[in-house]
């Protein structure tokens, strides 16, 4: 079991972690959520024993790793553009960390992880004529060959198209189960932290704001910026009273909400004015961006509404989930 | 461009080669072959003496590049990699060897070890003062062109190979050596033929005892006159250096390896921890010393040789029968804007045309220019002597001191002038003309600003080549009119201190001129236009 205990690390004058705590447990996936430049990519390194913490510690089953240098702390590591070795083939490639193993076991096994990602039979292949997707699997089966006891991924999907990346978040958790490797997964695109882990931690201001499975984090994600990480930016003024939550400033305790999408719709007497900030086809029809109080909700509509109309709106008393003060 | 520009372009270069490369090489094959076939070649290879100054020859160049980059790497390591204060000054000062006339180092080595030197070791005449003089020479060539890669191998191949289980020692047998490994090939090829074919420093500091071929040949033509044996081993020297050039060319052929590289900004990084950062100072201070040294030592010594300090030395420069100082800076100054000249106007036609056009030919006329590059400069002065006696007998002219020092330069012109020259896309010129411009003023505000830089650069370049030119100026210099590296060289084969202290002096001045015209390549230079 991984356990991170108020690491903090500074470049120069940034603090770009202060203070995170972090546990990855036994046979667990743990994607850990944040915007580009909220430090994940640091914390990943640290762990990895890359970059040395200003403060805090890494442990692994109760084992402070401080002096234990990267390659004795059997962890692997997989990176966004995927850092396979141009000097060798696949084969040589996955084979790379399993250099205390016999000839005849040590193909048996780059084979065996080869298959493990679907690319069995490559092992001639050289690096610079896989697809993007052949080259992530091969890091993955590469870091997987010496069996770590914990696997790190760098957004390892990041630098693949969109179609691509949902196929392969399916297939990572697939061959990480297999292999029974718990696995820290960083990444800032909520769909992947979904599909691939067991956990999501997410990451703001050089701290981790929220954990838990991605049902309840999704459903209660706490504060405003934990919401915006996970992709729900329909977030406005509300009220909350002895009668329920309220759109916009009365009497009661004021807080920011979020606001569920289909729990909104355009409707001439609604008791909500907004104006329309303009619409998008999307499927069927569209959906319209009304600024109210606060914020910007999208309200699915079956015709485009032209931007500047001002429009009323009734909202669901169930539509709203209350965020944390930050 | 039209064919008929093209043809124009490539008239004035080829007929340049032609008559002073390419006949030179010719008569020198006719000379050595001269004595009935195969007669020269017959009492060359019989002769021990000589066999052992081929073995010698071969020997001490691969001693010098494997020398030069065991010594290198560590301090390529730190200018590539780690981010540290005084980055830039350092790689600067770590150039400094490369562009020093031959002259100018021997003269500084003697200072150090020769038998006034300061620190009171002669080893003047072993082959320990020409491997020194080799690797200060060559560091440069190393850090320059591995160094270029170093700086921009990604650094996550490492992080990936060390989260793989590698110490750091196997991440840099596995991963970082087989990555530099075309690199590294490159600077071997280049400081091994530089050694093959170093003439001065051998002359000077290997006297009396040790000779290269290139210091036979000069002795063989110009001493004994034994001109058919010098043929045979200028024309043996030539088949060394195509020989260790196509194997260079298999070995690229077959481990290239292709990679994507990195922004330097990406790949530094600071040092790790306090042994790093101790290293760090360690590896700086032995470099700064082998660097350094012998500068400091060569100036200190043109201060202080004629007792107390003074300017003495360079004062005694003005009252001497041996060579009169003045004139010689006169004659290097007036040569040098004469070779620049004639270099620009060989490499610079030559560079344009190969940059606008692609395919077979271009390539051809590419290898063509290159090639005085890996001709050594006594194989050009000895081919001049024995080619340019018909049908005008040039050999007492003194144009042919300039012609040779262009010889030399052209390929540096055409080198540093063509990929910047290959930079100016033909989507700029498409850009430029559909806002309006004419075919005249997409030349005038397109090209011609980048042209004249380069050609700049250029210039700078082959007037600092020519400034320091030794070997083809020995053959070819009149008595009468030396150049400086000559006068310094005539000034240390004369016995006594003060000999010595001139001999400083003027390396010193020598040193500050070349400096200049360098410092003026470094000002202007375009990105991406190294020679190297």
């Amino acid at each position: 079991m991984l356990e991170v205990r108020q690491v903090a690390v500074r470049f120069g004058d940034l603090a770009v972690l202060g203070g995170v705590d972090l546990t990855v447990a036994d046979g667990e996936i743990v994607a850990l959520l944040g915007a580009s430049g909220s430090g994940k990519t640091t914390l990943l390194r640290v762990v990895a024993g890359l970059i040395r913490p200003d403060r805090g510690s890494v442990a692994w089953d109760g084992d402070d790793l401080a002096v234990v240098p990267t390659h004795l702390r059997g962890f692997g590591l997989v990176f966004q553009d995927f850092a396979l070795f141009p000097h060798l083939d696949v084969g040589a490639n996955v084979a790379f960390g399993l250099a205390g193993l016999g000839p005849v076991e040590r193909s048996r096994r780059v084979s065996q992880e080869l298959d493990r990602v679907g690319l069995g039979g490559f092992e001639r292949r050289k690096v610079g004529k896989l697809s993007g997707g052949q080259a992530q699997r091969v890091a993955v089966a590469r870091s997987l060959a010496p069996r770590p006891r914990l696997l790190l991924l760098d957004e390892p999907l990041g630098s693949l198209d969109r179609t691509l990346r949902r196929d392969l978040a399916a297939d990572l958790r697939a061959a990480l189960r297999s292999a029974g490797t718990p696995a820290l997964h960083v990444t800032h695109d909520p769909a992947e932290a979904f599909a691939v882990a067991d956990r999501v931690a997410i990451l703001d201001g050089g701290r981790v704001i929220r954990t838990g499975a991605p049902e309840r984090v999704w459903s209660a994600p706490g504060t405003e910026a934990a919401a915006r990480l996970l992709g729900l930016t329909a977030i406005v003024d509300v009220t909350v009273g002895r009668d329920g939550v309220r759109l916009g400033v009365g009497e009661g305790r004021r807080a920011r909400a979020l606001v569920r999408e289909g729990g909104v719709r355009l409707a001439a007497d609604g008791p909500v004015e907004g104006t329309v900030d303009g619409s998008v086809f999307r499927g069927p029809g569209y959906l319209v961006a009304v600024r109210i109080a606060g914020g910007v909700v999208s309200v699915p509509h079956p015709a485009p509404v032209p931007p500047g109309q001002v429009v009323r709106l009734s909202v669901d008393s169930g539509a709203f989930t209350v965020l944390d003060e930050a | 461009m039209t064919r008929r520009t093209a043809t124009l372009l490539a008239g004035i270069p080829v007929a340049f080669l032609a008559a002073f490369f390419v006949w030179p090489v010719v008569s020198i094959l006719a000379t050595g072959l001269s004595e009935g076939g195969f007669g020269a070649v017959t009492r060359v290879v019989g002769d021990g003496h000589l066999l052992g100054v081929v073995w010698f020859t071969v020997w001490q160049a691969a001693a010098s590049t494997a020398l030069t980059i065991a010594i290198a790497l560590p301090a390529t390591w730190v200018i590539a990699r780690l981010d540290i204060p005084g980055r830039s000054a350092i790689r600067a000062a770590t150039t400094v060897p490369f562009v020093l006339p031959t002259v100018v180092v021997a003269t500084a080595f003697l200072a150090l070890v020769g038998p006034s030197g300061i620190l009171g070791v002669d080893l003047q005449g072993t082959v320990w003062i020409v491997l020194a003089a080799h690797v200060f020479f060559n560091l440069a060539v190393v850090m320059r062109l591995v160094g270029g890669v170093w700086a921009h191998l990604d650094p996550r191949l490492e992080d990936a190979a060390r989260s793989l289980g590698d110490p750091p020692w196997r991440v840099f047998r596995r991963v970082t050596l087989p990555l530099l490994g075309p690199a590294l090939a490159a600077a071997a090829s280049i400081v091994f033929l530089f050694s093959l074919t170093s003439f001065g420093t051998v002359l000077i500091l290997g006297a009396p005892r040790l000779a290269t071929v290139e210091v036979e040949i000069y002795r063989r033509s110009a001493l004994l006159l034994d001109l058919p044996a010098a043929a045979v081993l200028a024309i043996l020297q030539m088949i060394g250096v195509i020989g260790a050039l196509a194997a260079y060319a298999r070995y690229q052929e077959h481990h290239s390896v292709e990679q994507v590289l990195r922004p330097a900004t990406e790949t530094v990084r600071r040092p790790r921890s306090r042994r790093e950062r101790t290293l760090v100072a360690g590896i700086l201070a032995v470099t700064g010393v082998i660097v350094l040294g012998p500068l400091l030592v060569l100036v200190w010594r043109s201060l202080t040789v004629t007792g107390g300090f003074g300017v003495g030395a360079y004062r005694a420069l003005a009252d001497t029968q041996v060579v009169s100082a003045g004139a010689a800076a006169g004659n290097s100054v007036a040569f040098a804007t004469a070779a620049m000249l004639i270099a620009l106007g060989v490499g610079m036609p030559a560079a344009v045309l190969v940059a606008a056009r692609r395919g077979r030919l271009s390539r051809w006329f590419d290898t063509l220019l290159m090639l005085p590059l890996g001709t050594s400069a006594v194989t050009i002065g000895f081919g001049f002597l024995v080619a340019l006696d018909e049908p005008i007998d040039l050999r007492a002219s003194i144009v042919l001191v300039p012609i040779a020092h262009a010889l030399v330069a052209a390929p540096f012109v055409f080198r540093s002038a063509l990929p910047v020259l290959r930079t100016i896309r033909g989507s700029l010129r498409e850009a430029a003309a559909t806002l309006g411009a004419g075919p005249g003023r997409v030349w005038r505000e397109i090209d011609l600003p980048i042209v004249a830089r380069v050609a700049t650069v250029g210039a700078a370049f082959a007037f600092a080549v020519s400034l320091g030119e030794f070997g083809a100026t020995l053959f070819l210099a009149r008595p009468g009119s030396p150049t400086i590296p000559i006068a310094i060289y005539r000034f240390l084969g004369r016995p006594g201190t003060l000999n010595l202290g001139r001999a400083t002096a003027l390396s010193v001045v020598l040193m500050a001129l070349t400096a200049a015209a360098v410092a003026l390549v470094e000002r202007v230079r375009p990105p991406g236009s190294a020679v190297f």
